[in-house]
C-alpha cells in the first residue's frame, strides 16, 4: 500500500450559479520518500489539488467526492480534531510567498514552538532546541537570534528557509511545497529548491512540489502529473514525459520553454489560454487550443469535440488524448497485421 | 523611546497653539461677556469702565499673549457665571464625563470585540446576520433618541396594552412589550466621594445603576462602529496566508481565532479607537444633556447659553488637551504591540 493514495478525488466550488468543478477524477499515489512534480498552467487546479489533500481548500470549496488516503486512513472524512494531528506533523505544507506566509506579528521563535507544542507534550525549553536545529539544517545564519526576531526583520530567502524548517519541525513523512520557490530571486530560487530537495533525501521525506517550472521539476521529481483545467491529462515518470511527452498540451508545455526556442526566433507559445472553469469547452477541454486536432487527411476528429478523453497506457505513462489513443490503435493494427 | 515622547511633546505643543489660537479667536463672537456680568440695569458709563477693567478694549495680539501666558501657568481666568476660576469649574466636572466615557468604553471594548470576532467566523450565523443589522441601525439613530428611547423604556417605563388581555397569549405579549422603568436617569445619584473634586459612581452598586443608561446611550454610537470594523478587519485576516498556514500547521482553530488573527486585527482597531475615545468625550455634551449628567457636557453647552467666554475657551483647551494624551498614549500602545513599529530607536 503506498503511503498517500488519492482516489478519483473530485472538488466543487459552490458559486451562486452552480457548483464550478475545480477537480475532476484525480488519481496518484506516493510512496515514502518519492518525489512527485504536479505541473500546469495558473489556474489548472494545482493549488487546489495541494490543499485538497489536507482538507484545507477554502470556503466555498468542497470536497465532492473521491477520497485521499494517508497510511490506509480517509483524511477527507476525518474529523477536524483528527485531521489536526496528521496536519503539520505526518503532512506539512510550504507556501508559495514567505512574505505572507509568517504571521508579522509573532516571532519566529513562537510560530516554531507553537507548531510543535501542538503536537507533542513537550516543555518550551526543548521545543526551542528543536527548533534551533532544525534551523541549523536550513542553514539560517546565527540561528539562535532569529528565534527572538520578527518576519519583517528577515528577507525573503530567509523566511522561506524558516518555512521549511517550520515544514520540517515535526520530521513529516510528506511535504506539499506549493510554487516554493516562484516569490524569490532567480538566484535565491536554486538554492532553496537545492535545500529542500537535500533535506528530503536526507530524511527520506515524500514531496508533492506543485510548480510551473518544468526544470525544477526534472531535476527533483521522479514522477509527474500535468494538470489541465482541473484533470490530470499525463502522468509518468518524469524522465519519460519531459523527453517524451505525449499529450499535445504536454508537448506544447515543454515546447515553451525558453531554451526549446530556435536564436533569433520569437518564443514558441500555446495559443489561447486556459478556459474558464465554470466555462468549459466540450470532450476535450484542451481541443480549442489542440494543433492535433485534424487527422491526417484534414478532418477534425469528432471525439477530440464530443468526448471526454479517457487515459490510455503509452510506455510508462498515462495519457489522456483521443490523438493518442489512436494512434496507439492503429501501431496495435499494424503490429497485428504483421 | 525618549526620542519618541520629546518629538510628541513637540507635536502637542504645536497642535495645543492651534487651538488655543481658534479658541481665543472666536470668543470676540460669542456675545458679550458684561451684558452677561452686569444685567439691564448697569448704564453704559459703568460698562465702559468694566471693559476697560477686564481688558477687552485691548487689541487682539495683546489679549491673546496675555491669555497665552496665563495658560501656559494654567490659569485660564474666571469663569463669569461661577465668578470661581475656570479650571476649578472644570475640575469639577470632569470626572462625571471621565467616568461617563471610562464606562462607555467598557461597553465598546467589552462587547465589539467578542461580537465583531464572533461575526467574522461566523459570516452567515442568523446572529450575526442579527448584529449587522442592529449595527446599522445603531449607527443611523442620533444619540439624543437612542437616550430618549432608553429613558421611556427602562427609567419611566411602558405599559402599552395592545393586545386583548383576556387571552392568554393576548396577555404574554402585553406582558413582553411592557417595561417596568424605575432605571435611574437624571444626573449621578449621590457619589461616592474620592479625593479633591473627584467623585465616583463605580464605588457602589447604586452608583452604578446611575451610569448605566448614560453610558449605553454614549456607547450606541460607537459600539456598531467597532463591531463592523473589527469583523470587516477579521474577515481580511482571516483570508491571509499566514492564517491558512497556521491552519496547515495543525494549529487548533481558537489559538489562530484569539492569537494569529485577533492580534494582527486589532492592530488598525486601536488607531481609529484612539481617536474614537477623544471622540467620545465630545459626544457627551448630548448625553449628558439628555441624562442631566452634571459633567464637563452639560457645563459646557451651560456656558455656551450665558455667554460664559472663560469657561468656553477653557473646555476646548481642555478637550483639545485629552485628544492630544489619548493620541499619543494610543501610539505608544500601538508600539507596543505591532512588532514592525520600533519606538526604541533601536535599529532593526
Amino acid at each position: 500500500m503506498a503511503l498517500l493514495e488519492v482516489n478519483h478525488l473530485d472538488v466543487h466550488f459552490a458559486l451562486r450559479k452552480g457548483d464550478v468543478h475545480a477537480l475532476r477524477d484525480i488519481n496518484f499515489t506516493l510512496e515514502r520518500g518519492e518525489r512527485l512534480g504536479i505541473v500546469g498552467e495558473s489556474g489548472a487546479g494545482k493549488s487546489v489539488a495541494a490543499f485538497s489533500l489536507l482538507n484545507l481548500i477554502a470556503k466555498p470549496g468542497f470536497i465532492a467526492g473521491g477520497e485521499v488516503n494517508f497510511e490506509g486512513k480517509t483524511l477527507n472524512t476525518m474529523s477536524e480534531r483528527r485531521l489536526r494531528k496528521v496536519r503539520g506533523n505526518r503532512i506539512s505544507m510550504i507556501f508559495q510567498d514567505p512574505m505572507m506566509t509568517l504571521n508579522p506579528v509573532l516571532s519566529i521563535g513562537e510560530q516554531m514552538i507553537e507548531c510543535l507544542k501542538a503536537h507533542r507534550r513537550i516543555t518550551t525549553k526543548a521545543a526551542r532546541a528543536i527548533a534551533l536545529d532544525k534551523l541549523q539544517q536550513v542553514q539560517l545564519p546565527s540561528p539562535d537570534t532569529r528565534l527572538a526576531q520578527y518576519p519583517h526583520e528577515l528577507s525573503g530567502g530567509m523566511r522561506q528557509r524558516v518555512i521549511i524548517a517550520i515544514a520540517l519541525l515535526l520530521d513529516p513523512d510528506i511535504i506539499i511545497a506549493d510554487e516554493p520557490t516562484t516569490a524569490l530571486d532567480v538566484t535565491i530560487q536554486a538554492e532553496i529548491m537545492a535545500l529542500l530537495l537535500n533535506l528530503c533525501e536526507q530524511h527520506n521525506v515524500g514531496l508533492i512540489l506543485i510548480t510551473h517550472d518544468l526544470g525544477v521539476v526534472s531535476q527533483v521529481t521522479q514522477r509527474m502529473l500535468v494538470m489541465y483545467a482541473g484533470r490530470v491529462i499525463e502522468q509518468g515518470p518524469t524522465r519519460e514525459i519531459i523527453n517524451d511527452p505525449q499529450h499535445p498540451y504536454t508537448q506544447g508545455l515543454i515546447n515553451a520553454l525558453p531554451q526549446m526556442a530556435t536564436p533569433g526566433e520569437p518564443l514558441n507559445q500555446i495559443r489561447g489560454s486556459m478556459p474558464s472553469l465554470s466555462n468549459l469547452p466540450s470532450g476535450c477541454a484542451f481541443h480549442p487550443r489542440c494543433n492535433f486536432i485534424r487527422r491526417a487527411d484534414g478532418q477534425t476528429r469528432p471525439a477530440c469535440v464530443e468526448q471526454v478523453p479517457g487515459f490510455v497506457t503509452s510506455g510508462n505513462c498515462q495519457v489522456a488524448c483521443h490523438m493518442v489513443a489512436e494512434l496507439l490503435e492503429d501501431r496495435r493494427l499494424q503490429e497485428e497485421s504483421l | 523611546m525618549i526620542a519618541f515622547l520629546i518629538k510628541r511633546l513637540f507635536h502637542a505643543l504645536l497642535v495645543m497653539f492651534v487651538i488655543s489660537v481658534i479658541a481665543f479667536a472666536i470668543q470676540d463672537n460669542l456675545g458679550d461677556p458684561v451684558q452677561q456680568l452686569v444685567g439691564q440695569s448697569v448704564p453704559e458709563s459703568e460698562r465702559a469702565e468694566l471693559r476697560e477693567e477686564l481688558g477687552l478694549n485691548d487689541p487682539f495680539l495683546t489679549q491673546y499673549l496675555r491669555f497665552a501666558g496665563n495658560a501656559a501657568r494654567f490659569d485660564f481666568g474666571y469663569s463669569y457665571v461661577f465668578n470661581q476660576p475656570t479650571t476649578e469649574v472644570i475640575a469639577r466636572h470632569l470626572p462625571a464625563t471621565l467616568e461617563l466615557v471610562a464606562a462607555a468604553s467598557f461597553l465598546i471594548i467589552a462587547l465589539s470585540i467578542p461580537i465583531g470576532v464572533y461575526s467574522a467566523i461566523k459570516p452567515r450565523a442568523w446572529l450575526t446576520r442579527l448584529f449587522m443589522s442592529v449595527s446599522i441601525v445603531g449607527i443611523s439613530v442620533p444619540v439624543f433618541l437612542t437616550a430618549i428611547v432608553l429613558i421611556q423604556l427602562f427609567a419611566i417605563g411602558v405599559s402599552w396594552t395592545p393586545f386583548p388581555a383576556g387571552t392568554g397569549w393576548g396577555a404574554w405579549l402585553n406582558d413582553l412589550i411592557t417595561t417596568e422603568g424605575g432605571m435611574p436617569a437624571y444626573g449621578r445619584g449621590d457619589p461616592t466621594h474620592v479625593f479633591g473634586t473627584w467623585y465616583t459612581n463605580f464605588a457602589s452598586l447604586e452608583g452604578l445603576t446611575y451610569l448605566v443608561l448614560p453610558a449605553i446611550s454614549l456607547a450606541s454610537i460607537m459600539l456598531p462602529l467597532f463591531i463592523r470594523l473589527i469583523r470587516a478587519e477579521m474577515l481580511e485576516v482571516l483570508q491571509s496566508d499566514y492564517v491558512k498556514f497556521a491552519r496547515a500547521k495543525g494549529i487548533s482553530m481558537r489559538r489562530i481565532y484569539f492569537l494569529h488573527a485577533l492580534k494582527n486585527t486589532m492592530l488598525p482597531v486601536i488607531t481609529v479607537g484612539g481617536v474614537q475615545i477623544g471622540t467620545l468625550v465630545a459626544y457627551t455634551i448630548l448625553t449628558e444633556t439628555v441624562f442631566q449628567w452634571p459633567g464637563m457636557g452639560l457645563m459646557f453647552l451651560n456656558a455656551i447659553e450665558r455667554s460664559d467666554i472663560p469657561l468656553i475657551v477653557t473646555y476646548l483647551m481642555i478637550v483639545g488637551l485629552i485628544f492630544v494624551i489619548t493620541n499619543t498614549l494610543v501610539d505608544l500602545i500601538y508600539g507596543l504591540v505591532n512588532p514592525t513599529v520600533k519606538l526604541t530607536g533601536k535599529p532593526a
